[in-house]
């Protein structure tokens, strides 16, 4: 690891001394034949935003619902500070959940539903009230405290949820797909409110998702996981920059895959070649490569630019011709079909009003990039 | 447009006027005449050729005798006090037996839950009269479950059952179980799982979160089901007749001997009215439940 994520230096994975909140070890959850949960060992630490993104039926679900207590592990142990939390009950963990339908009990006012867990607490009674006006606060809901779930929006019943897990100040606050019913303007709101309450309370978040922008926008770190285990563990930036696999490459963001061989390495630098005729591709690699292994070559739209003249210092370009453009408002994606017959996506700003674009359909253009934009994978 | 929704909305009206007001209207009309002996055994009786002085003279004759008689007479405010008993806490059996059926049923995996319907259901489909005469084979002194209890060797004489109240609560109970059930069922099946789970990481045991969660929340079922038991048993006739003894007082049955024993419409009919006057009491209170839940849901 080389560097650290986010600007504040928060990066408790990197010191071999720092012990996890939560350990998974060896951990398989089996149901039935159906293995939803397989092999699979992390570390997550204090304070951290962890995300579990996935698709649908990966594991992601099951995995927080261990940590919940509502799902026993088939084999291997989870620790919380250390401690194996296999035999303890839901009711009894220092982990509380906020539900993906938020699972507000309709007969009880939002007041009242914050004031739930702590009721079942050793809290007295007298500072019960309390403390749910403080949370009403956090979320911003204290002239709704009487109202009943049914009486509010779909955000506020998201952030009463939020509230009356965050009220017991568990040691670890789960979210299953906490933003999922809301719409795209105030789900990108909420993610930031959540970012923001998680730094407040300085609680330990871990949120499953299937929405990569949400996993990437709140998170210290991502889990991609498939199938029931995890692909890469890492921060958003590098899940991004440094895919370890075609899998996380193609499930993050948007990829070119470019399949060939290991020409030659030296160092980080591996060439490609890719097709009859074609200049081969310098890229970089985090492992070392033999040659003549079959690889991807796999580079983001954003970092292949598009010119009508070959760019005269280009490690790479490549010659082809405009077949399709997307205009996205603020980008503009252009699908190029090389001469090969491979389609390969370049993207660019459009700092300029569309009716000034430099190209249009079946215009040739040279693709370039440099040797360091794309990466090559072997997995 | 305005002729067709008035006649939508008329074809209730008539209905209920057909089949409840003018009915209930002549009862109501019997039960201000006085016994005789005569066909119909009332007087008096409307003579339309006399005009209308024969109608005032008519009207003139009724009174309100046959109700201050059940007011002197005790035999009828206990019958209608021991009815409201019967009710009551067959009400609350069957709410004891049908409340964990119910519950079985909502929890019962998917593919159950069909059939275990049709089973509640089932019995429906034989003659409710069969039903309750094959409780009279099974409670008697001779029956089976007498025989079965003298094999386990529990007791060495028979039980009496039939013919005491302990053979109405059963026979209630066992009648009007699946409208206990049924509505239950209902709003336990809607149940959201993922509330009792919330309950549960909020720090509830699996018990504080059924009193907590899934008590309040199945209370409308729970109240649906016990309105409708305890309607039609109020003025139940049958069980109490077959299965209850000398000393079981039902206003339903009291109804019935003064109408097929004595012959004495006119009380008869007051008895009826009187229930009736009780019954609206529950069936507003069930109207505003239901209207309440409706509310609720939008």
């Amino acid at each position: 690891m080389q560097q650290t994520a986010n600007g504040c230096g928060f990066a408790p994975w990197q010191d071999p001394n720092e012990e996890p909140l939560i350990r998974f070890e060896g951990v398989t959850k089996k149901f039935g034949e159906f293995t939803a949960v397989d092999r699979l060992d992390v570390d997550i630490f204090k304070g951290e935003f962890f995300a579990l993104l996935g698709p649908s039926g990966c594991g992601k679900t099951t995995l927080m619902r261990m940590l919940a207590g509502f799902e026993k592990p088939t084999e291997g142990r989870i620790l919380l500070d250390g401690r194996d939390i296999g035999p303890v009950p839901p009711n009894k963990r220092a982990v509380n959940m906020m539900f993906q339908s938020y699972a507000l009990f309709p007969h009880l006012s939002v007041a009242e539903n914050i004031a739930f867990g702590l009721k079942r607490s050793d809290m007295p009674k007298t500072e019960i009230p309390g403390r749910v006006d403080e949370m009403l606060g956090l979320v911003q809901l204290r002239e709704f405290a009487g109202r009943k779930p049914h009486q509010i929006s779909g955000g506020q019943r998201q952030r009463v949820a939020l509230a009356r897990a965050l009220a017991k100040a568990p040691k670890l606050l789960l979210l299953d797909e906490p933003l999922g019913a809301l719409d795209k303007k105030l789900r990108q709101q909420t993610q930031f409110e959540l970012v923001d309450i998680q730094e407040k309370t300085g609680t330990t978040f871990v949120i499953v998702t299937h929405d990569q922008e949400e996993a990437m926008t709140v998170a210290t770190r991502v889990a991609v996981m498939d199938h029931g285990r995890l692909i890469q563990v890492d921060t958003p930036d590098r899940i991004y920059e440094m895919p370890n696999s075609v899998y996380v490459a193609d499930f993050i963001g948007d990829v070119n895959l470019i399949e060939g061989n290991v020409a030659s390495t030296e160092g980080e630098r591996v060439e490609i070649s890719w097709a009859e005729g074609q200049p081969l591709i310098v890229g970089s690699s985090a492992s070392p490569l033999a040659a003549g292994t079959r690889c991807s070559f796999a580079i983001r739209p954003e970092k292949v630019a598009i010119s009508a003249e070959r760019p005269p210092d280009a490690v790479n370009a490549i010659s082809g011709n405009i077949h399709d453009i997307a205009y996205l408002g603020n980008i503009s994606t252009y699908h190029v079909r090389l001469d090969t017959g491979h389609i390969v996506k370049a993207q660019t700003a459009n700092s300029r009003r569309i009716g000034r674009r430099d190209f249009t359909w079946e215009d040739a253009v040279w693709l370039s990039f440099t040797d360091t934009a794309g990466i090559v994978l072997t997995g | 447009m305005n002729l067709r929704r008035l006649i939508l909305i008329a074809i209730p009206y008539l209905w209920l006027l057909l089949f409840f007001l003018i009915p209930f209207g002549i009862v109501l009309k019997i039960s201000l005449s006085e016994t005789a002996i005569a066909i119909p055994p009332y007087t008096p009786t409307l003579d339309l050729s006399a005009g209308w002085q024969g109608f005032t003279a008519y009207l003139s004759e009724l009174d309100f005798d046959n109700f201050s008689f059940l007011a002197e007479d005790d035999l009828y405010w206990k019958a209608f006090l021991s009815s409201l008993t019967i009710s009551v806490v067959s009400t609350l059996l069957t709410l004891a037996v049908g409340f964990p059926i119910a519950y079985g049923m909502a929890n019962a995996p998917e593919e159950w839950r069909p059939s275990l319907m049709v089973l509640v259901i089932l019995p429906f489909w034989t003659s409710f009269l069969i039903r309750v005469y094959a409780w009279m084979g099974i409670l008697s002194q001779g029956g089976l479950l007498n025989q079965f209890l003298i094999w386990t060797g529990l007791i060495d004489t028979p039980l009496t059952i039939l013919n005491t109240n302990t053979a109405v609560y059963i026979g209630i109970v066992y009648t009007y179980l699946p409208f206990m059930v049924l509505p239950i069922y209902a709003t336990l099946e809607k149940l959201d799982n993922s509330l009792l789970e919330a309950a549960e990481d909020l720090g509830c045991s699996r018990i504080q979160a059924f009193w907590l969660v899934t008590a309040p929340l199945s209370r409308p079922g729970v109240i649906a089901g016990c309105f409708l038991v305890f309607i039609p048993v109020l003025g139940e006739f049958v069980i109490p007749s077959l299965l209850g003894g000398s000393g079981t007082l039902m206003i339903g049955k009291v109804l019935w001997e003064e109408f097929f024993t004595n012959r004495d419409w006119p009380v008869a009919s007051a008895v009826a009215v009187v229930l009736l006057l009780i019954l609206i009491i529950p069936i507003t209170l069930f109207q505003r439940n239901q209207q309440a839940q409706r509310e609720a849901d939008e």
